[in-house]
């Protein structure tokens, strides 16, 4: 197993499967009077969050302490780091605590590179500025797998602003790496220049897409790309790209709708769309304690020594 | 005694200049026990009332399914039987990477109060066992907890001993023990080799779904 | 006060093994079985000699980042480079935008004594891109500024690169542009293309150096003024120049070593010490630049040293500064990029590193190798490789992109007006 998770274009098929099998497993847990397991009892995993993400720390903090491990939350605001220590300080005191696991969310891509060659412990991304956030895309591609029994050969498209999205990135990885085939959909200025070279279609017309979509993602489109002339209006945007009842109306039967939140109701995707049954936004949120689970699981459950 | 040419019959790699494994107990004793086991277990528990069987994957689950079928057949009502993974509560996790998770499958009755009956193939140190207990507790609160194995081989490193023994086979610590099971591996035997067996399965049937290892060997190239 | 050098066996310019006699700080001979008694010996057999390198853009960061580098620390790296001339960029804290400032640059550059030191001088006020700089007062200094930049920053507004090309035609100035049109790189940070995609990094396309440069050779055209193109990075700026060479325009440039030789795929690990401005682009790039190098589209090799201390290299990608060093690598990268692939031979470095930049940067004292030329020169041998050893160089600081790179070559010795800066491979004092 490897020993960071920094990219979901680390992991291999098998490695993918296992994460995704293991977390199927841990999923029981949930379940049971007493949501424990012994198997990183002594182990310390450090919640490294120089971004504002309740959520996703909330998930990660669940998911080391069902596995009985130690949780240290580091939050950027009011810490040493606002007062201007370095990423590379930070690193060296939270080694002298001896953190088994960093789980580092940060505004900067790459950062989580660079506290890989600073920690001894395992790096886990919690999501790095524009870059990726793999444990999304896991725990997405779970969903769609408990949902629809089956990720290879699924359709997926995601919709939205996948220039600045790091989720969209993750996700196009992964889902290739598991044989689904994706397509991105967007406005041209939302999309990177070089697009044509990832393992995925790309298409300007949400209307086309959906009625071939198993499953469409909806990414959530920030107010301030507007200024920066990424689109005219919001309104426009909603209009073209947002994601409402009718437009919902033509999925297939089965097709189901994900996001990853936050979201905004009302421009990128439609209130009732969000809470539909066709909606996974509820279950995305549980689904990510057990994928979490898994992947601390298999990176520091055992002895750390690479294969 | 397995024969050169049965060796080869089944697709088995040549040995060379290592001591052939030894069969130990032959199909008709395996069925034999079995039968055995799953009368003694309603002896034991009053009819099988209260019973729920959970074996320890991997080999331990085929066998905890074939003692439900020989108490429906005997009692005439089904036997709750499922499975219990215990890679999460083993005691020696850190000397080794991670290692993949077995199917846990409780069965919708609970063990809340009933008497569960863990199964398992090979009974040696004891810890496997002790990792099911702890994983077991996790569950809820049996009213009893029992222990079938299909063969004891002896060396407890801890206070824990099976109720129901398929086998009692006296081995030393440089001899394997190996099961294998038609579910799993396509045929029914006991093998006693005097060094560890280095090679995969020894018949290309079903390869198993659990974790790569559950016992001292350890799955590797085919091949002498 | 100045002694008398017989170098023996040396190749002038890579050619037939010649000696050299130096004596009061001039080249008074070459030629075969020179002697001459009382003269201090340079056995130089095997050994290449080029005329004193020239770079017409360095940071030397003093006044106001001693922390980074000072002109002592940056001529004795600059020497041991082989070069007997830099020219120090102006964005200095305060900036060299006044007589006052750069007459001290030079000042510091003369008391270190290492290497000549040409401060260049601001072409705004402050590098704020709205008023011109005193540059009249700049040339007239001590300093005798005749290369003006607000290197780090654009002159993008239209207006003022006017004005500023046609001012300096009173005084024979040039303008050395730094293209990058700064609201297409909003917050760049890597070449934009497959890279920036993929890593998550805004992008600095393209397009961004070349709509700069067009223009402002269309410009330097109209008002038949002088136009320098600093750090030269894509195929499309080389395209446009060697363009306008052939309608005859007052149109230079120049290219950094690191940009002959390394691409933006170095950045995907994220690592900033591979972080520069303009950044590293594809191979296609790198190729269409070497031959822009090679057949004088592009007129020289000017490093763009720009040190930064370890803090502003050691953390994330976006947080670091834009910048690699240069100067004790630039000569052993260009015999890799052009001299090894039978791109250039060392007469044609000798032009792009040492006449052609000193005709630029209007030093008439540098970027000759003849008897009656002050005797700039530096000896280098051609034959070792060896890894890159940055805690070796005399730079204050570490940020060099080719740490631990096998390179051809080793700088033996460099003479400034016939006093050798650098011997034996070594700083000389």
């Amino acid at each position: 197993m490897i020993r960071h998770l920094i990219s979901a274009g680390d992991l291999s098929l098998d490695e993918a499967l296992l994460i995704l099998d293991t977390a199927d497993e841990l999923d029981q847990i949930a379940e049971r009077p007493v949501k424990k397991l012994p198997t990183l009892r002594g182990r310390t995993v450090v919640n490294l969050f120089f971004e504002d993400s309740t959520r996703t720390r909330i998930s990660f903090e669940a998911a080391a302490k069902r596995l009985s491990a130690d949780v240290i939350n580091f939050s950027a605001k009011g810490s040493s780091v606002a007062k201007g220590e370095s990423l590379k300080d930070t690193a060296l005191t939270l080694q002298a605590m001896g953190a088994d696991a960093v789980v580092i969310r940060h505004g900067a891509s790459g950062a989580p590179h660079r506290l890989a060659g600073w920690v001894r412990g395992s790096v886990v991304n919690a999501g790095d500025g524009a870059h990726e956030h793999p444990t999304q895309a896991l725990l997405d591609a779970f969903t769609m797998r408990r949902r629809l029994g089956r990720l290879e050969g699924l359709r997926v498209s995601i919709v939205g602003d996948v220039l600045h999205s790091r989720v969209a990135r993750s996700n196009v990885l992964l889902l290739s790496t598991l044989g689904a085939e994706v397509t991105l959909v967007a406005p041209p200025t939302l999309l990177p220049v070089a697009v044509g070279s990832w393992p995925c279609s790309v298409g300007y017309d949400l209307d086309a897409a959906l009625p071939k979509a198993d499953v469409v993602m909806m990414l959530r489109v920030q107010q301030e790309r507007m200024n920066a002339a990424y689109f005219p209006t919001v309104r426009e945007y909603s209009r073209r790209y947002g994601l409402d009842a009718s437009r919902m109306a033509l999925l297939p039967e089965h097709g189901i709708v994900m996001h990853p939140g936050p979201m905004n109701r009302g421009v990128e995707i439609a209130a009732e769309v969000a809470d539909s049954v066709r909606s996974t936004i509820v279950e995305q949120v549980a689904n990510g304690v057990s994928v979490r689970m898994a992947v601390l699981y298999l990176l520091l459950g055992g002895s750390g020594a690479q294969a | 005694m397995v024969h050169a040419a049965d060796q080869a019959a089944r697709g088995e790699p040549r040995r060379g200049d290592r001591e052939p494994a030894r069969a130990v107990f032959e199909p008709e004793e395996i069925r034999r026990a079995l039968t055995r086991i799953a009368h003694e277990i309603l002896e034991r528990t009053n009819g099988g009332d209260d019973v729920v069987l959970l074996g320890i994957p991997t080999r331990g689950v085929p066998l905890a399914h074939r003692l439900a079928e020989r108490l429906e057949q005997v009692e005439g009502r089904p036997v709750p039987a499922g499975s219990l993974d215990i890679t999460m509560f083993r005691d020696d996790l850190r000397l080794r990477p991670a290692r993949a998770l077995g199917h846990t499958e409780v069965p919708a009755a609970g063990v809340d109060g009933r008497i569960v009956v863990l199964v398992d193939d090979v009974l040696y140190s004891g810890r496997t066992v002790r990792a099911a207990l702890d994983a077991l507790g996790e569950l809820g609160r049996p009213r009893a907890v029992q222990l079938a194995v299909l063969v004891d081989r002896g060396h407890r490193e801890l206070p824990i001993r099976a109720d129901y023994v398929g086998k009692n086979l006296p081995t030393s610590q440089r001899e394997t023990v190996r099961v294998l099971l038609t579910e799993v591996d396509g045929e029914d035997a006991v093998l006693l080799s005097a060094v560890p067996l280095s090679t995969g399965p020894l018949t290309t049937g079903p390869l198993t779904t659990g974790p790569l290892t559950t016992g001292p060997l350890t799955t590797g190239q085919e091949g002498s | 006060m100045t002694g008398t050098w017989l170098i023996r066996g040396a190749r002038p310019l890579g050619r037939e093994p010649a000696d050299v006699l130096i004596a009061d700080g001039v080249i008074t001979e070459i030629g075969a079985g020179l002697d001459h008694a009382g003269a201090q010996r340079v056995d130089a057999g095997g050994l290449i000699l080029l005329p004193g390198l020239v770079d017409l853009h360095t940071h030397l960061r003093e006044p106001g980042r001693e922390d980074a580098e000072t002109v002592l620390t940056g001529t004795a790296a600059a020497a041991l480079g082989g070069f007997t001339a830099v020219h120090a960029m102006a964005n200095t804290d305060p900036v060299a935008d006044t007589a006052g400032v750069v007459e001290q640059i030079w000042r510091l550059g003369r008391q270190a004594g290492r290497c000549d030191v040409q401060p260049v001088g601001a072409v705004t006020a402050g590098l704020g891109g709205s008023r011109l700089a005193e540059l009249g007062a700049m040339a007239d200094s001590a300093a005798r500024v005749r290369v003006f930049s607000d290197d780090g920053r654009c002159v993008h507004d239209a207006v003022l690169m006017r004005r500023a090309l046609e001012y300096v035609r009173a005084f024979g100035g040039v303008i050395a542009q730094h293209a990058q049109e700064p609201r297409l790189t909003d917050g760049a940070q890597v070449n934009e293309g497959e890279i920036s995609g993929r890593l998550g990094l805004t992008g600095w396309p393209a397009v961004a150096e070349e709509a700069i440069v067009a223009r402002d050779c269309l410009l330097a055209a109209h008002v038949g003024s002088a136009l320098h193109v600093c750090h030269v990075s894509t195929a499309g700026s080389v395209d446009i120049i060697r363009s306008a060479k052939a309608k005859g325009w007052q149109v230079t440039a120049e290219v950094t070593p690191h940009h002959l030789l390394l691409t933006e795929d170095l950045c995907a690990g994220y690592d900033p010490v591979f972080k520069v401005n303009p950044p590293l682009r594809t191979a296609e790039d790198v190729a269409a630049l070497r031959a822009g190098l090679a057949d004088g589209t592009i007129d020289c090799v000017a490093t763009d040293h720009a040190p930064h201390p370890l803090e502003d290299k050691e953390t994330e990608w976006v947080a670091a500064a834009f910048g690699m060093t240069g100067l004790e690598t630039a000569l052993r990268v260009v015999h890799e990029a052009l001299v090894d692939p039978g791109l250039l031979d060392w007469a044609g470095v000798a032009d792009r590193m040492s006449a052609r930049p000193a005709a630029i940067g209007r030093l008439t004292g540098h970027g000759r190798l003849l008897a009656g030329a002050p005797a700039n020169l530096v000896l280098y041998d051609p034959a070792p490789r060896e890894a890159v050893d940055p805690a070796a160089h005399a730079s204050r600081s570490r940020n060099t992109p080719f740490a631990g790179m096998v390179l051809p070559g080793r700088v033996l010795a460099t003479f400034l007006r016939g006093e050798p800066t650098v011997i034996d491979g070594k700083l000389a004092r």
